[in-house]
């Protein structure tokens, strides 16, 4: 009779905390008590460790079992505890060494049979058992390729419990089993398939994407249907430079605690993910009882959110936003516990101008009334709409634009993104010596502070704007931030005179409604903006 | 008699040898009131000790130990204290303890010993 222990991980969010599996065998009559918090799936684990064990030809002990979860306090959810708990049993009863289990953790499912099946989030268990010291860490086979994109640790793939307990020393001759894999998982659609240079006519949009793209900005887009939104959206990913070691960890991470399938490589392209309107607030930012799992927007993370028809979303989901886009951070708060997920995302907005969509367009009627039109536009909040820095008016393309772009070179996505790469090493430069590597993440205080201050000729209009409460003090800082972007020429480095440059070279005094072209952009603001908002002088 | 019947009258023979030459004195067997039986009761020390006995002939159909289930021993706690009135006299205190046996066809019979079971 004697106590055994080893380890396995318990997630809240993308934080593991190691768990210690204890287990005691003592004088009494058979019994199998498990203790530490556990939630039902856990709970059932009894049952599937005593079925698992049997099947595998070992023995449990006819005793007393008592399982205890170490920190108890820590609620402790699904099934990804059985093979830990398994063979800290086998370990206390005598049938594999206390020693050998010490020091390794043990992540999976174990099925009746004794096989082990594979489980959801592998990835940040692992990355969380390396953080915490662990070297070794045993995984259902499933679960290998997924395990082994974290670098330092070594990843021991079993088939079955029978297998674990081999590896561990027990003295049993192996059986041959068929493991269990995850289901085949479908060819993700590469963002390569989707290249810029399909999108025709609209240079002004293409320029603002890739301004967003350079600056990490929020962008929103307005436009009659069939404008090429939806287009232009789907092709700010692979702007984007690719993903970081650790981003790419993280995004894995984040798909993998999902449920979601994860390839044998990290990802190198940022995630684009495009929720349908009818999503709820907790399939946006994540939610769920028991276990908290990350929404679209957390699995959005250094990458592209996409919210196509924007104001069908319901205004509560929408403001959901309003916190992660200002933090980059999602935190959901239940009763018993706090998630964390990495909310650092760029959010691409899409909006009709009206509900029959035909506002603005040059060649249709709109059928709506004025009230209409404010109230349809009127569900996407004004404090969210303070937060996008881009808003970019898109025109449908007409037949004479097309015939006119036919013979012109159209900015292709690759070079496009040499183009934003250089803009984004500008940026670092610039912001060499602070916490900050892109636009977006600077501070308000330190664009206005002494070294980047503009001189006051510059900014005359949009202090203007300020104190009229034409636009709030984050709006003007947002106006500041894009000024940056576009002033020191980090854009257009390789195209003449582009349009974009000049146009907002300078925030211009010509016209007092022309400073707020950045942040209110080619929006037609007697619609978008909220009448509190919009700059007089534009009426 | 059926044979399961021959198994257990066996295997309380045998549990009782086991309790004596660990030290008990035995006190009665097959105590027989309204509500149940008691297979043994015994004497260890100033303790009174009731066993229920419960024997195999194979581990196929679990251990004999898990067919000892709580409302068996409940049963076995009403018991006692319906012996202890039907035996006057002085008890320092009293202990259930469970044996179980299993008999195999083949090969050494396996004899268990808890003590304190409730």
């Amino acid at each position: 009779m004697a106590v055994a222990r080893t380890h396995a991980v318990s997630l809240l969010g993308l934080r593991g905390a190691t768990v210690e599996i204890e287990a005691d065998v003592s004088s009494g009559l058979p019994a199998f008590v498990l203790i530490g918090l556990p939630d039902a799936a856990l709970g059932e684990a009894k049952h599937r460790v005593s079925a698992a064990v049997t099947n595998a030809g070992c023995e449990l002990p006819h005793h007393k079992i008592t399982v205890n979860l170490s920190p108890a306090a820590l609620p402790k959810h699904g099934s990804g505890f059985d093979l830990g708990i398994a063979l800290a049993i086998l370990a206390a009863d005598g049938t594999i060494g206390a020693a050998s289990i010490d020091r390794v953790v043990h992540l999976g499912e174990l099925g009746l049979d004794g096989r082990l099946r594979p489980i959801a989030g592998i990835l940040p268990a692992v990355v969380a058992a390396r953080a915490a010291g662990f070297d070794t860490v045993l995984v259902p086979t499933g679960n290998v390729d997924e395990a082994n994109l974290v670098p330092d640790v070594r990843v021991v793939g079993v088939a079955s419990l029978l297998d674990a307990v081999i590896w561990h020393g027990g003295e049993f001759s192996p059986v041959e089993v068929q493991p269990i894999l995850r289901a085949a998982e479908g060819a993700e659609p590469g963002d390569d398939t989707l290249d810029l240079s399909d999108v025709i006519g609209s240079t002004d949009s293409v320029e603002a994407m890739l301004v967003a793209a350079a600056g990490g900005h929020h962008v929103f887009l307005l436009g009659p249907p069939g404008a090429g939104k939806t287009m232009l959206a789907a092709r700010l990913p692979g702007l984007l430079p690719e993903l970081d070691r650790a981003a790419a960890i993280e995004v894995s991470s984040l798909r993998s605690l999902a449920g979601m399938p994860v390839g044998r490589a990290l990802p190198t392209r940022p995630p684009l993910e495009s929720p349908h309107h009818t999503a709820t607030a907790a399939a946006l930012i994540g939610g769920g009882s028991g276990l908290i799992r990350p929404g679209a927007a957390a699995r959005a993370s250094h990458g592209v959110l996409f919210l196509d028809e924007a104001p069908e979303f319901p205004a509560s989901v929408l403001d959901a936003l309003r916190q992660p886009l200002e933090s980059g951070v999602i935190t959901i708060h239940r009763a018993n516990s706090v998630a964390h997920f990495p909310g650092s995302f760029q959010l691409v907005m899409a909006a009709n101008p009206c509900a029959c969509g035909q506002s603005g367009a040059r060649d249709t009627e709109c059928t709506c009334t004025p009230m209409a039109k404010r109230r349809y536009l009127g569900r996407i909040s004004g404090p969210l709409l303070d937060r996008i820095d881009i808003q970019v008016r898109v025109q449908r393309i007409t037949s004479a634009r097309v015939r006119v772009s036919e013979g012109e070179p159209r900015l292709s996505t690759r070079e496009g993104r040499t183009r934003v790469l250089a803009a984004r090493a500008a940026a670092g430069a610039r912001l060499g010596g602070t916490p900050w590597t892109l636009n977006s993440h600077v501070p308000g205080t330190w664009l206005r502070g002494t070294r980047m201050r503009l001189a006051a000729a510059t900014t005359a209009s949009i202090d203007r704007a300020l104190e009229r409460g034409g636009i709030t003090m984050r709006g003007y800082d947002r106006v500041l931030r894009l000024h940056k972007r576009c002033k020191l020429h980090t854009l257009d480095s390789s195209t003449e005179g582009t349009s974009w440059r000049q146009t907002h070279d300078e925030p211009r005094r010509s016209t007092s409604a022309n400073p707020l072209t950045f942040k209110k952009g080619w929006t037609d603001s007697a619609s978008v903006a909220p009448r509190s908002q919009r700059p007089r002088a534009s009426r | 008699m059926a044979a399961k019947d021959d198994l257990g009258r066996r295997g309380e023979t045998l549990a009782a040898d086991y309790l004596a030459d660990a030290g008990m004195q035995l006190v009665e067997r097959n105590w027989r009131c309204q509500q149940g039986e008691i297979d043994i009761v015994l004497r260890d020390g100033d303790e009174t000790v009731f066993v229920e006995v419960k024997t195999r002939s194979s581990l196929a159909f679990g251990h004999p130990l898990e067919a000892i289930t709580t409302a068996k021993l409940a049963r076995l706690r009403r018991l006692a204290g319906a012996w202890c009135e039907a035996h006057p006299g002085q008890y320092r205190g009293i202990r259930i303890d469970a044996v179980a046996i299993v008999v195999p066809a083949f090969g050494a019979v396996l004899i268990e010993h808890l003590r304190r079971v409730f």
